[in-house]
């Protein structure tokens, strides 16, 4: 369903500050597939995403989605197929619509002139009831009022209420408190699972990357240097994870985040 | 006293429907139009010459029109062209002077003393009735009222939303398939299309035009929009925008009755931009106060004792 063959991307070619992000890499993935992306910072992980979704065009390579050549396709036309959640919750909303408002300029499904129907907004509020975060009795407030926490499963809502064919989550729970950050993690489980979205997700924590999904990948330098899935992923554990980037990267993982949080 | 309410209420309120215009550029879109000056006067010359050749109706249309592909313009250079948001809003108001003045035949003023416009029709159908004095009034809040229901009711759109949301973030809404040079572009025309309109009924509630009638317009405009926001903060949509409308008015007030005290005439520009500087800075110095007078006090301390010993 998304295939990427042999894309590059470099920032700032031919200066002092010139910058290989992406070196060559191809990917294959399947239709409700469940990937996990694990490597160290500047590895090219948020690079990658940022190919796929058109933030900025590749060097070189293909990009094919649902069986269409997205290559040279804009950003906001990708973004139809596309859904992506960020680290900074700041990212995925406006912060100064209510709740209902944002909702229902991602959701909302008529054309430019249409207005919110009544039955959409009952229907927004019983999906924010549905997540008992009393966020149903808020949908006038502004969203720049809400935590973080918050405001990150407003732009999960937002970014698959009409399920996208591909969901890109970087390391969107991150920024969250433990509590929180479990909390939406669940959520975005169960909400891939209930629409057997296939999706992308970039993490530091090397448990969630083996125990979420199918299928794990590892980045380091622009191109993916590990890639484990079924029987032998089950296999996999933490530590060999940290053994085999060692090995194969030529140096430790660089951070303290993923050796702390097992 | 009465005269004077009266003349402040009638300029206040065909300046508000540029307010109105900048509420949606700039408070919505956060996009800075610079081109509302010469908007402004386009859209005055444009109907006083569609006026002149006798269609009072069209010329308003055509005020509006001209006003929309001015917007478009702008809107253009800085979605399409690579040039910032600001400057393309220099570019297009210093092209409009030019056109300005090649649509008034080259001349800088043109007169409509015997001019059939939409105010000698409403006074037209007025006359008799008790509100026969009231007819240029009569005009302009029916248009300030049908701008506003109309903006009020695009801004609960799919479209209108995702032009707020594009001013809010724009990060957002790249990434909801949404095509922030799309909201840019339909914003900026309809914000101009209010320029115009406001032009167009000022030159005809005046009987004239000349190539100066909307210069520093956008600064009045900008200091009208900050009064009536700072009274209605909160609200929602429909409250700011009644809050500017009434701001529009106020400023007027203020700058009418200090008129009438004497104060000369061409202080209304250095007012509006004192304002504005009051009405943007001010929030900024306020922060910044207690910083300041820490750094003085711990400068003050600095100098005292002490010093020469090191
Ligand atoms: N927009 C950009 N402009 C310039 N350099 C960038 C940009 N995005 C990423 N990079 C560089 O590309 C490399 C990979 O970054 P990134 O993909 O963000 O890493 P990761 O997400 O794996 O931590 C880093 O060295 C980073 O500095
Ligand atoms: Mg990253």
């Amino acid at each position: 369903m998304l295939d990427i063959q042999h894309i590059s991307k470099t920032f700032y070619p031919g200066t002092v500050n010139e910058k290989k992000a992406i070196t060559d890499l191809s990917l294959h993935v399947e239709k409700g597939d469940f990937i996990s992306i694990i490597g160290a910072n500047g590895a090219g992980k948020s690079t990658l995403f940022n190919c796929i979704a058109g933030v900025f065009l590749t060097d070189s390579g293909t990009i094919m989605l649902d069986g269409e050549d997205i290559t040279m396709v804009p950003e906001y036309i990708r973004s139809r197929k596309i859904g992506r959640i960020f680290q900074n919750p700041v990212l995925g909303t406006a912060p100064d619509m209510s709740i209902g408002e944002n909702l229902a300029l991602a959701c909302g499904k008529g054309g430019w002139l249409s207005t919110v129907s009544k039955k959409e907004k009952l229907a927004f509020r019983e999906k924010l009831a549905s997540l008992d975060m009393c966020l149903e009795d808020r949908m006038d407030h502004p969203v720049g009022l809400l935590s973080g926490g918050q405001r990150q499963v407003i732009a999960l809502i937002m970014s698959t209420y009409n399920p996208p064919s591909l969901l890109m989550l970087d390391e969107h729970t991150a920024a969250l408190d433990p509590a929180t950050s479990e909390k939406v993690l669940t959520l975005t489980q169960d909400i891939v699972a209930e629409n057997q979205l296939t999706c992308l997700m970039i993490t530091h924590n090397m448990q969630s990357a083996l125990s979420l999904g199918n299928r794990t990948l590892m980045m380091d330098q622009g191109n993916i240097i590990y890639d484990v899935k079924g029987p032998e992923r089950e296999k996999t554990t933490v530590s060999d994870l940290m053994t085999l980037f060692k090995e194969r990267s030529g140096k430790a993982l660089d951070n303290d985040r993923m050796l702390l949080e097992k | 006293m009465l005269l004077l309410l009266q003349t402040a209420l009638e300029l206040g309120l065909i300046s508000s429907l540029t307010v109105l215009a900048l509420f949606l550029s700039y408070s919505m879109l956060n996009v800075c139009d610079l081109s509302t000056d010469g908007c402004f006067t386009l859209g005055a010359t444009v109907g006083a010459v569609v006026a002149l050749s006798g269609h009072p109706y069209l010329a308003i249309l055509a005020a509006m029109g001209a006003g929309i592909l001015s917007g478009f313009i702008t809107a253009l250079l800085q979605t399409k062209m690579g040039i910032s948001s600001l400057l393309s809003g220099i570019i297009v108001n210093t092209a409009l002077y030019s056109v300005n003045i090649g649509i008034m035949g080259n001349a800088s003023v043109l007169n409509m003393n015997k001019t059939e416009t939409v105010f000698t029709k409403m006074k037209g159908l007025l006359a008799g009735s008790f509100l026969a004095g009231q007819y240029k009034l009569a005009v302009i809040l029916l248009a300030v009222i049908l701008v506003a229901v109309f903006l009020y009711f695009f801004l609960k759109t799919r479209l209108g939303l995702a032009i707020r949301a594009t001013g809010n973030n724009p990060d957002m809404v790249r990434s909801s398939s949404i095509n922030p040079a799309f909201t840019t572009i339909v914003g900026l025309c309809v914000a101009n299309a209010f320029t115009g309109l406001s032009g167009c009924l000022m030159a005809q509630a005046q009987k004239s035009v000349n190539i100066d009638i909307g210069s520093g317009m956008v600064t009045v405009a900008l200091a009208s929009l900050l009064i009536g926001q700072s009274f209605f903060q909160k609200g929602r949509i429909g409250g700011k925008m009644i809050g500017v409308i009434i701001g529009s008015f106020l400023f007027r007030l203020v700058y009418t009755i200090a008129l009438s005290f004497n104060m000369p005439a061409y202080l209304l520009k250095a007012i509006s931009s004192v304002i504005v500087v009051i009405a943007i800075s001010g929030p900024y110095l306020k922060q910044q106060l207690p910083n300041l007078i820490r750094k003085w006090r711990s400068g003050n301390a600095g100098r005292n004792p002490g010093k020469e010993e090191i």
